[in-house]
């Protein structure tokens, strides 16, 4: 009864036509272990609508060819489709210029670009400062440039809800702070920090603020011009999009003022062996021949979730979020790991006296996929004092009878225990 | 399903639930770390030789069920074995997991573990105390601080 009347609200909420997004989705018809799949795992990577696998195939079938090189008709349409996907994801985090736009293969090399790139200018005794909270590829990056630089890693410490401290943040913040790094939405806790805020504070500090958006862009509205954020970076592949494509914004000024990252074609304007001047942007940052389809297919992706409404999807996925968390907390022996008040489409939990790695394989048994272990976030787990957790993440297709398959995974677990 | 029930047996969840030979031991002869960066799951196990046989074995550390199940299993089955026997155990013990042995070898208690097989991503956890194991027989030939 309970149920049903959350399916109606959240039908009202969120007005997606569930049933009928998920028929977008091929893979969703596939079972595991004969058994109909419930995905679960979207954090990891998202599911393809039938669109941005087409629209990948078309590529190759209809126009492959190499970008900005050759004057021949395929040429020209593939570099136009692939400067397109560009105003695309320009207009979806609504940066200023398309210059501003650099395609990478994901989040983990926009921030290695920044870290080795804007880098450079950093000395001995500068500090960095990312939070408690973050991946594994927004800390090392940032290691690897203190080993290069002589700079200072500096963590902002998190609570038990899994909240930045934001007074601990800003004393963090000194004169010798250059650059803040931190996620937009927490993939290990489901927290969403107030970007805005906390780059404001870092600003009045004079440091530049690198949002990771890998987690963000597929639930939440981002504008990066009202964040006011210097970079922010995402991968494709949690939006719905292909893998080996990502996007790094930066602020034109300071994408201008940077050395390039790698060396190659396509980057260059002149070389000779006297000396070699660099492309105007974004092709600066773009060696070698990119990853042309994936562009096109992320472009895709986007225009899907556009078509969607990701208003609307957010809507959805709180709902489904309200829900899995009332079931969580009417479960016995379920500890939430992550109880932020800003929270979206995650829920990381510890069953006690059971490892997330067998909760694991028995929900796949289930035909139930989860992430079980430390989401390449092994501070925040220590943080926690946890060596692992189970996380279920949400995505646009999932459901109110994926959560209840959920638990009632959850009541197998504990039969296995018994 | 019946694999399910396979990997899970009445034995290992016991095992896991609550390990033999759990904890340190002050006279232990060799010791190593072992860790499995995958799951975060780490254990140091201790082993007490006399004349190159193994008197005792104990490791402590937090895991899976199954990961801990193996090294509890495995702190048994030890006891007695010299270093050479212990080695070759633990080859045939790989064999079973992985499927890829000649004539399978009669292993006892430890067969209790055979189901892993069905579950290519757990034959890390099950094998991390092996691992372990090999670690300490091959480590350092001293005896190991005992503070
Ligand atoms: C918050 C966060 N940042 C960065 C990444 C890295 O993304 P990718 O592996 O696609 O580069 C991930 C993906 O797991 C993530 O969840």
């Amino acid at each position: 009864m309970k149920n049903e009347a959350r399916w109606q609200q959240s039908s009202l909420l969120g007005e997606l036509d569930v049933a009928r997004l998920r028929r977008d989705f091929p893979i969703l018809e596939r079972s595991v272990h004969d058994l109909p799949l419930v995905y679960l795992d979207n954090a990891a990577t998202s599911q393809k609508p039938r669109s941005v696998i087409e629209c990948e195939a078309q590529y190759y079938a209809g126009f492959n060819a190499n970008v900005h090189r050759g004057a021949h008709r395929l040429s020209e349409e593939a570099t136009a489709a692939f400067e397109a996907a560009r105003d695309t994801v320009r207009d979806f985090i609504h940066a200023r210029q398309r210059e501003e736009i650099v395609f990478v293969r994901g989040a983990t090399e926009a921030i290695n670009l920044v870290a080795t790139s804007y880098g450079q200018r950093l000395a001995p005794g500068d500090e960095i400062l990312v939070t408690e909270m973050e991946h594994h590829s927004n800390i090392v990056p940032w290691q690897l440039l203190c080993q290069r630089s002589g700079a200072v890693l500096r963590v902002a410490p998190i609570d038990d809800y899994g909240q930045v401290m934001l007074s601990t943040y800003e004393r963090l913040l000194g004169p010798r702070t250059r650059i803040v790094a931190f996620t937009h939405l927490s993939n290990a806790l489901g927290t969403i920090n107030p970007v805005r805020q906390m780059t404001e504070l870092a600003h009045a500090h004079g440091a530049v603020v690198l949002v990771d958006g890998a987690q963000a862009v597929p639930h939440l509205h981002v504008d990066v011009q009202a964040l006011d954020c210097d970079f922010y970076v995402f991968s494709g592949h949690k939006l719905y999009g292909p893998t080996g494509i990502g996007v790094l914004y930066g602020k034109a000024v300071l994408l201008a003022a940077m050395p390039p990252y790698q060396g190659g074609g396509d980057m260059i304007r002149q070389v000779s062996f006297a000396g070699t001047s660099y492309n105007e942007l974004p092709y600066k940052f773009e060696a070698g021949t990119p990853h042309v389809a994936g562009a096109i297919a992320l472009a895709a992706a986007i225009d899907y979730l556009g078509r969607v409404g990701v208003d609307a999807v957010a809507a959805h996925e709180r709902a489904l979020l309200d829900y899995a968390t009332e079931r969580a907390r009417a479960t016995p022996g379920l500890r939430i790991v992550g109880t932020a008040r800003q929270k979206a489409c995650i829920l990381s939990f510890v069953l006690e006296g059971i490892h997330a790695h067998d909760v694991g394989t028995i929900l796949d048994s289930e035909g139930i996929a989860v992430r079980s272990g430390h989401h390449c976030a092994m501070p925040t787990m220590e943080r926690f004092g946890v060596p692992a957790t189970v996380r279920a993440s949400f995505a646009l297709y999932n459901t109110h009878d994926d959560v209840d398959a959920l638990f009632a995974g959850l009541n197998k677990v504990r039969q296995v225990f018994r | 399903m019946s694999a399910l029930r396979d990997l899970y047996q009445e034995v290992i969840v016991d095992h896991g639930r609550r390990p033999r030979n759990f904890g340190r031991m002050a006279q232990a002869t060799r010791r190593a770390e072992g860790y499995n960066p995958l799951c975060g799951d780490r254990l140091t196990l201790y082993l007490r030789l006399a004349d190159d046989v193994i008197v005792e074995a104990s490791f402590e550390g937090a895991g899976c069920a199954i990961s801990t199940a193996s090294a509890s299993l495995m702190t048994e089955a030890l006891k007695g074995m010299t270093a050479a026997q212990a080695e070759i155990l633990f080859t045939n013990f790989h064999a079973m997991l992985t499927g890829n042995g000649t004539a399978p070898v009669p292993l006892g208690k430890l067969e209790t573990l055979a189901g892993v097989r069905e579950f290519p991503a757990r034959v890390k956890c099950a094998t991390l105390a092996w691992h372990t194991l090999h670690a300490a027989l091959h480590g350092a030939d001293e005896p190991v601080s005992t503070e």
